[in-house]
């Protein structure tokens, strides 16, 4: 690829993954009023609401912006910018068609697992520098959930590669043409769940949003925020899940693997079934305390997810 | 090489994007012309804000963070194991089995240490 060539494509799947972040926003509210028995958003883009995401940021763009007195101003005006990037830059490594990814390297799972995992410090920056108690609360518990359900969360990613034997995405979607990895036998439904429900967790997601907790924390690390630097955090957390619900349908649902219609298709489909999934588990379940979080992970997913792998392995290694 | 300058540019590509678009907000947004000090005061839902927001918190937190660090360090190492696995075979599992093991005995002490559960006496 020449120079040109390289800023154009990054420009367009930058462009890409904008739009369709502003456009989920969309999505969630309308399935979540579907969900609910109501219609959800209808007046701006009659009869569907289909301007709202637009005529939502251009209401965040024009926002005026607060900075409290008390804040680090430095810190806090860096970490949106800080969680805008990292969780965007987790994007090139993921291949959208077959042949179609922007950084083809053998270690992109570990790269978009690293670059994934940055985004915590950017949500502590931001709690820290609110100097706000419910906002320091907030980050102290994102924190901890981010960073112990790291663990179950490489772990059980780590199972398709395995299968795969490669950690390049390319590998691991061909690896997939006899069988999707979510079907194989018990390893790859285990794998399968426990990666989604780290990765909720991770996104600070329902049932895992403590972070949040409205009704304790009032909004959680963001509280201080306003106008676009908010609006930042939010993009954040709405690209983090399309990042994961990509992944998801590539490791385990064979990503742009499919019969008749093209890549592209297949993978936006898949893409967009796992993001409704995610919506109909924050509709169905309670928020858990945090005690019970911790104990889920720390006594339940990581033995699982780490029995998971070595059987994984076992089979890996018997029949080569 | 060129994949890694591709992840270059796009960084580069993306940061524009952030910082771009505060600056395009700048431009746009209401700015109040005086300020009320209530409006840029630390938020505490209304009241009066208490104390400095510098408070101590439970040493749960960074028990987390060791337990964190010792799980880390073994998913390092399980990411060459994954690429040669089909190629070394059943030795080089069996060896990963035992640094589990050992790593689990660690996770097993903290486990009856109590230093797994949450709230502490």
């Amino acid at each position: 690829m020449t120079f040109a060539e390289s800023v154009s494509h990054g420009a367009i799947l930058l462009g890409a993954i904008i739009g369709v972040v502003t456009y989920l926003t969309w999505v969630e509210r309308k399935f979540s009023g579907r969900l609910q028995s109501r219609i959800g958003p209808y007046l701006v883009g009659r009869p569907h609401g289909w301007l709202q995401p637009i005529a939502d940021a251009l209401k965040l763009l024009s926002k005026e912006d607060i900075t409290p007195t008390k804040t680090d101003r430095f810190l806090f005006n860096l970490a949106p910018i800080w969680v805008v990037v990292m969780s965007l830059l987790g994007f090139a490594f993921l291949p959208l068609t077959i042949n179609w990814v922007l950084v083809n390297i053998d270690l992109g799972l570990l790269y978009f697992s690293a670059i994934g995992s940055l985004i915590v410090i950017g949500v502590f920056i931001a709690g820290w520098a609110s100097n706000n108690k419910y906002a320091l609360l907030s980050a102290l518990r994102a924190a901890a959930q981010i960073v112990a359900y790291e663990v179950p969360l490489l772990l059980s990613l780590l199972v398709p590669a395995v299968l795969a034997g490669s950690l390049n995405f390319q590998d691991i979607i061909l690896a997939q043409e006899k069988y999707w990895f979510i079907l194989f036998p018990v390893v790859g439904q285990i794998s399968g769940i426990t990666f989604l429900l780290a990765a909720l967790a991770e996104g600070n997601r329902i049932p895992f949003d403590l972070s949040e907790a409205e009704s304790e924390l009032v909004a959680g690390f963001n509280i201080e925020y306003s106008g676009m630097k908010f609006a930042y955090f939010y993009l954040g957390e709405y690209a983090h899940l399309l990042a994961v619900s990509i992944l998801v349908s590539i490791l385990f649902l064979g990503g742009p693997l499919g019969p008749l219609l093209s890549g592209g298709v297949w993978i936006a489909l898949k893409t967009l079934i796992v993001f409704l999934i995610v919506l109909w588990i924050r509709w169905s379940f309670l928020r858990l305390r945090i005690d019970q979080m911790m104990m889920l992970n720390w006594k339940v997913l990581v033995p699982l997810t780490l029995g998971n792998l070595l059987v994984a392995g076992l089979w890996v290694s018997l029949s080569r | 090489m060129v994949s890694y300058i591709n992840l270059l540019i796009f960084f580069c590509l993306v940061l524009l994007f952030a910082v771009g678009t505060l600056v395009l907000s700048k431009l746009v947004r209401y700015i109040d012309p005086n300020v009320n000090p209530v409006k840029v005061a630390t938020y505490e839902c209304g009241e009066d804000p208490v104390g400095d927001a510098r408070i101590r918190f439970p040493v749960s937190f960074y028990l987390i963070a060791l337990i964190f660090v010792l799980f880390d360090v073994e998913a390092a190492f399980l990411f060459p194991w994954i690429l040669s696995l089909s190629k070394l075979g059943l030795l080089a599992f069996i060896e990963m089995l035992i640094f589990l093991t050992i790593l689990f005995l660690g996770w097993f002490y903290a486990f009856k240490k109590g230093d797994l559960k949450w709230e502490r006496q």
